[in-house]
Parts: structure tokens; sequence; C-alpha cells
């Protein structure tokens, strides 16, 4: 990874008032793959437009290698645009399609006679040529050249839509949620397909989803918003393990989130019980929320567990199974790869490393408490449908 | 279940073979026979003698047609671009004319050009043909011209121009409609696609806007070119005498003194098949668009 290529600084949006954005603070590095996740209406695809140059932020600025670039349009930044749907041009056949960019004849500066002088020029065909066929084998689609759009299963249209933004040597590849129309095969494949694409040409990524497996499998740098504002910017690890709040830990993979009060450095008292940890630097005696990943903690003989439990519901997942297990009324998501029937009174032990603290937010409470678990899981089948149409929306209205 | 389904379609079946294929047969059948009856070619040998007014009709039909897009197509765009609101009121402005009787408005359109008209009353009023006046005299002695100097009037009724405006007034919704509803639907971030890839503003029109709305180019051509070259209210009543169109000549051979329908059917039949010529070869022009409308 290079040296720092975009800074956002203060970056605020509104729309009719309502504030969308709120303070985004952000740098991005030369050739980093960055993620912007978070569920719709957090405001990741607005800061991606920012970035595109479709939207001007109200307050804060845009930099480019240093310079402010809030009132630049798109097409005089280094950046180029994978759309939502792809938005590929349905009269032009894949090559046209691609080569578009390269047809715009481009503004150059020319020593004459002593003199710059600004003239616009063309590429000549053979390097057009040459160009878009290149960029067709780097999208493996060699040989699809005169296939019309319409003909093309999503996954190529998908190709098509990166080899046009990326014919024209951008410095950055903005995605907004390329893959949310592919089904999950493809789009598996996509992953590591768009990854080796990024690697191959060198060149920086920002990606937006509301996928967080996308993420981790694929990002340098996770930026984590909700409602307009960064929740936390790490490494995939880092966010994973390091959550900095409630929201974070709940929208990063499964978490149990508890409410603790924190003794001492490396000392936390939950469920009446102090259990040793790893983290530090609270004040004496701060309640915090303790976050325990479900595939961390250990089932035990009741005998020899720090806690016991009773098992109230198992489901199959393939590799392990879903336990979930009643703690005095609060009920934890448990994953094991052995079997515990429901009923079934267990004991568990947390070793130090498997507890990660965190200060108290606003979304202290709201995540976490798997009681009502059947249920949570359909919601998330809801969330995820409705993620995928509401940004559909949001996108429209960021364009009014 | 196929009998059922075709049982269905019997009225639609037997309407079609009364009301359009059978009159369609019978002008091709009058087209071809003589007055005593019997097959004869005479009918379009006598048409030649009206080739001018074949020329006419196309040539209005086509200046017509050229201003509706000219207007209409901007109107379109801007109406796909702004606001909802924007777009009902240019909805309502646009149709509310067309609630009224065709031939009233095209009545009204007569006191508006007549001599005594309201537009000639108001050039009086502002004395506008007395400034004519001076500055025709002031030519005349300036460079020994001969210009008139006592103009009372504009010759606007029973002109060519009369007839174009009539039919660009009475068509434009036809062009306006079709390219409108091909531009709203067009997916807006092809227009940020292409601004993303280096095209200016109108780069971006001429290589995306334009193309992807030729099929409704193409249907609000024909929607108005098709009523223009047949028209024959208009002709008259914004015409007169002096500007006679194919409608007008086709009416005289089946309601006027030189009453010969088989002279009228051929003619019929002979503007029948250079529009139908005509839609053909544009059809042909834009499907590979229309290929990709429907996508």
């Amino acid at each position: 990874m290079g040296r720092e290529l975009i800074r956002l600084v203060d970056c605020c949006m509104s729309y009719d008032g309502e504030q969308v954005l709120d303070h985004i603070n952000l740098y991005i590095n030369d050739r980093e793959f960055l993620t912007l996740l978070g569920p719709s209406g957090c405001g990741k695809t607005t800061t991606l437009r920012i970035i595109g140059g479709f939207t001007t932020p109200v307050a804060g600025e845009v930099l480019f290698d240093g310079r402010r670039m809030n009132d630049i349009p798109p097409h005089q930044r280094q950046v180029n645009t994978v759309f939502q749907r792809y938005a590929l041009f349905p009269h032009l056949n894949v090559f046209e399609n691609v080569a578009f960019g390269l047809r715009i004849p481009k503004v150059v500066e020319e020593e004459r006679g002593g003199k710059t002088v600004k003239r616009k020029k063309k590429l000549p065909e053979k390097e057009i040529q040459e160009r878009v066929l290149e960029m067709l084998e780097v999208v493996s689609l060699k040989g699809f050249e005169n296939r019309r759009i319409h003909e093309l299963s999503g996954g190529q249209q998908q190709r098509v839509a990166i080899a046009r933004a990326l014919v024209n040597r951008p410095k950055v590849l903005l995605l907004d949620e390329p893959l949310g129309a592919l089904d999950l095969r493809l789009r598996k494949d996509m992953q590591s397909e768009l990854k080796r694409i990024q690697q191959q040409m060198g060149i920086t990524f920002v990606y937006v989803t509301h996928d967080q497996e996308e993420a981790l499998a694929m990002s340098d740098t996770i930026v984590v918003m909700d409602q307009g504002r960064i929740q936390q910017i790490g490494t995939p690890e880092d966010i994973y393990n390091e959550p900095k709040n409630a929201f974070v830990a709940d929208f990063i993979g499964e978490s149990n989130i508890l409410d603790g009060i924190m003794h001492e450095d490396y000392l936390v008292e939950f469920f009446n019980r102090k259990f040793k940890c790893l983290d530090k630097g609270f004040a004496p005696m701060e309640p915090v929320d303790v976050v325990i990943r479900p595939e961390d903690v250990d089932i035990v003989p009741v005998e020899k567990g720090q806690l016991r439990g009773t098992v109230t519901a198992v489901t199959f997942k393939g590799v392990h199974y879903d336990t979930i297990v009643d703690f005095k009324g609060f009920k934890w998501l448990i994953q094991t790869t052995d079997f515990h029937p429901v009923g079934e009174v267990i004991g568990i032990v947390l070793n130090p490393d498997d507890i990660h603290i965190m200060h108290k937010s606003q979304y202290s409470g709201m995540f976490g408490d798997y009681s009502s678990y059947s249920e949570e899981y359909d919601e998330m089948d809801d969330v995820t449908l409705l993620d995928e149409e509401a940004d559909g929306e949001e996108a429209e209205d960021d364009e009014e | 279940m196929k009998n059922r389904r075709s049982l269905f379609a019997l009225p639609y079946v037997v309407w079609m073979a009364l009301f359009v294929v059978a009159p369609i047969l019978l002008v091709v059948v009058y087209a071809f026979s003589s007055a005593a009856g019997g097959a004869t070619l005479e009918n379009f040998r006598d048409m030649g003698g009206y080739w001018v007014v074949f020329l006419r009709s196309f040539e209005l039909a086509v200046v017509a047609t050229a201003v509706c897009l000219v207007i209409g197509y901007p109107i379109s765009y801007l109406m796909a671009r702004e606001g909802p609101r924007f777009q009902r009121v240019a909805t309502v402005l646009i149709m509310l004319p067309m609630w009224m009787n065709f031939l009233l408005r095209t009545y009204a359109w007569m006191s508006i050009l007549e001599n005594t008209g309201l537009l000639n009353r108001l050039f009086s009023a502002i004395r506008l043909f007395d400034l004519v006046n001076a500055v025709s005299g002031a030519l005349n002695s300036a460079f020994g011209l001969k210009l008139a100097t006592d103009v009372q009037y504009f010759q606007m009724i029973n002109t060519s121009g009369a007839v174009v405006l009539g039919m660009v007034y009475n068509y434009l919704p036809f062009m306006i409609l079709p390219i409108y509803s091909v531009l709203a639907k067009m997916d807006r971030s092809l227009l940020e696609a292409a601004r993303d890839l280096g095209a200016s503003p109108a780069a971006a029109f001429r290589r995306v806007i334009l193309p992807l709305s030729l099929p409704g180019v193409l249907s609000g051509v024909t929607m108005v070119f098709v009523p223009s070259v047949s028209t024959f209210a208009i002709s008259r009543l914004l015409g007169g005498s002096n500007v006679m169109l194919l409608g007008n000549l086709i009416e005289l051979q089946f309601t006027g003194s030189s009453y010969d329908p088989q002279l009228g059917s051929a003619i019929s039949l002979v503007m029948m098949v250079i529009v139908v010529a005509c839609m053909y070869v544009m059809n042909r022009f834009g499907e590979g668009e229309e290929q990709a409308v429907m996508l």
C-alpha cells in the first residue's frame, strides 16, 4: 500500500434539512482496497458519490493528492465508477461500451512555437483497439467484443462495467454495490476476481457494500458507517476482533453483548462474576459493553464451567451448530461443532482473549441479545432484502 | 383449450375483417376498376396530372414533422429531466388543447389568421403597417424599388405556412409524448456513467441520450407525419383553395362535383403505399435501437 491519495476532511451532507453525512474524516491510500460498509441509509453511497464528484458536500473538503477537489466535475478527476446496476450503454456492443471513455477527445496541453496551447486530441484507433482488447482480457471477456449488452449474463455485464471503467486508467475505481444483483455463487467468484483485478492493475478500489462477509473477504481497510457517521476504521481483523461499539460488534459477524463493569485493568465483572481479560485503560468501575463472539465460547461439563446455562434451541448450520443457551434469562448464541440437545445444562469457559471490552455508546443495549432468536434470524433475512431495495432508492434520491 | 381461446378472439377477427381488411380490399378493387366496371389501369394514368398535389402534401408534412421535432424534443427532454411538478404542469398544458374539438381548434386559428383577424387587428392597432409602409416608401425612394406602400394586412390565412402551423399545432403532442416516455424511462445512471467516462454534457447527449431516444423520435415522426400527409380539414380551413393537399383531392373525388370514387381510391392506394414504404424504411433504420430500449 502506497502513500495517501484521497482525504475527506469534515465532510457533511444533507438533503432537505436531513443530515446524511456528519463530519466524515477519512483518508485513502494509493493501491488500497477500502470498503465503506454499513446498512442502507448509513451514508456510504453518498460518501462514494462525493469522492466520484457526483455530489458536492455542503461542508468540508475533498482532497486528491492534497489538492481541493470539491467542485471538480467527475470527468476531471482520475476516478471512474462501476455503477450499482452497471449502467452499460444498451445501444453499444461490448467493445464500444469499453471504448466509450477512450473515444472522448481529451484536452491536452502542447508546446507549439514556445507557447503551450490546449488542444482536443483523439486517441488513434489502433491504440483504442489495443487497450480495449487488453482490458477485456483482464476481465476474462476475450471474444465477447461484438456481443450486445442484453445478450450477456449479469456476471458478464458486471465485467464489462469494470473493464469500461478501468480502460481509462483511473487512479481510483469506485464500486457501488457492484455484486448486489448477482446470485450468491457468482458473487463469491466475483469477489476473488475483483481482488485479483485490483492487484493486477495496482490501483485503489473504493468499494461500497452492506455485506459484511464481502467486506471482510476483500478489503485492506474497512470503514464501518451508520447514521451518517464513521463508527470504526480498521483492517478486517481489527474490526472483527476489536469492535469499537455495540453497533460494529453486531454488524460484523455475530456477537453476544453483555453489560459489565470494568473493575481495574484486565479485570471485568459480568453475571456477578469476575473474568480476566486483555483490555485496559478504562476508568475504575466503569460500566462497559462486553463482546463475546459465538465461536469463542468453549462448552464444558457443568462442574468445570465458569457459568452455567440451559440449551433452549439448536440449529444445524453445516460446519457448526447454532446453539442458544439461556444464562439467567439472557440468551447467548454459541457456535460449536458438538451437538448439545435442547434442555441440556452446560457449563462454559471464557479465556481472557475471548472477551472484548467496549466503552458504552448510543448503541448499548440495542444489540447482542439472542432472547428473540428465531425472530432475529427472520428479521435479518428481511434486512438483506430491504437493504437492496432501499439502497436502490437511496441512490435515486441522491440524484435529485 | 386452444379452441376456446380462438373463440374469444373471434369478435376481434370479425371486427378486423369487417372494418380494416374489407375497406382496404374495396379501395384496391375500386382503384383497379373503371366507372363502367371492369379492370383498368386508367385511374393511375389519370392521377399523373396531380403530381403537384402529391409533392405539396409530402413537402408540407415533412416540414410540419420537422418543426414538431425541433419544438417537441427539447420540451420532452425538459419534461423528463425536470422535477415531477414541471412535468405535471407541462403535461396538462400539452394535453389541454386536445380536450377541445379538433375542428373548433382549427376554426380558432382561422379567426386569428384571417385578413381581418385577431393578429392583423393587433398589428394594425400597434401601427405596424404604417411602419412597414413607411420603411417600404423610404426604400423605394432610396433604391428605386417598387415595394407596396399601402399594406393593410398580412396575408396569413390560405397560405402553406398557415397549413403547416395548423399541422404543428394539432399534432405536436403526438411528437412530444412518445419521445418523453422513452426519455423518462431512461436510466439516469447512464448519463452519470457517460459523464464519469469523460463526456461533456453535450457529448453525453450526443453519444448516449440521443441514440437511445431514437425509437421515441421514430414513433413521434410517424404519428405526426401520417396524419399530416393525409389531412384535409386543416388544409381546407387554413389553406382554402390555394393549398390543395392529397386529402382534399381524395375528398373531392367522393363528395365534389367531379364524382370519381375509382380515381379517389387509386390516389388513396398510392398514398398508402408511399406512406407504408416510408415507415418501413424508417423502422429498419431504427431497428437496432428498438431492441436496446426493450432491454
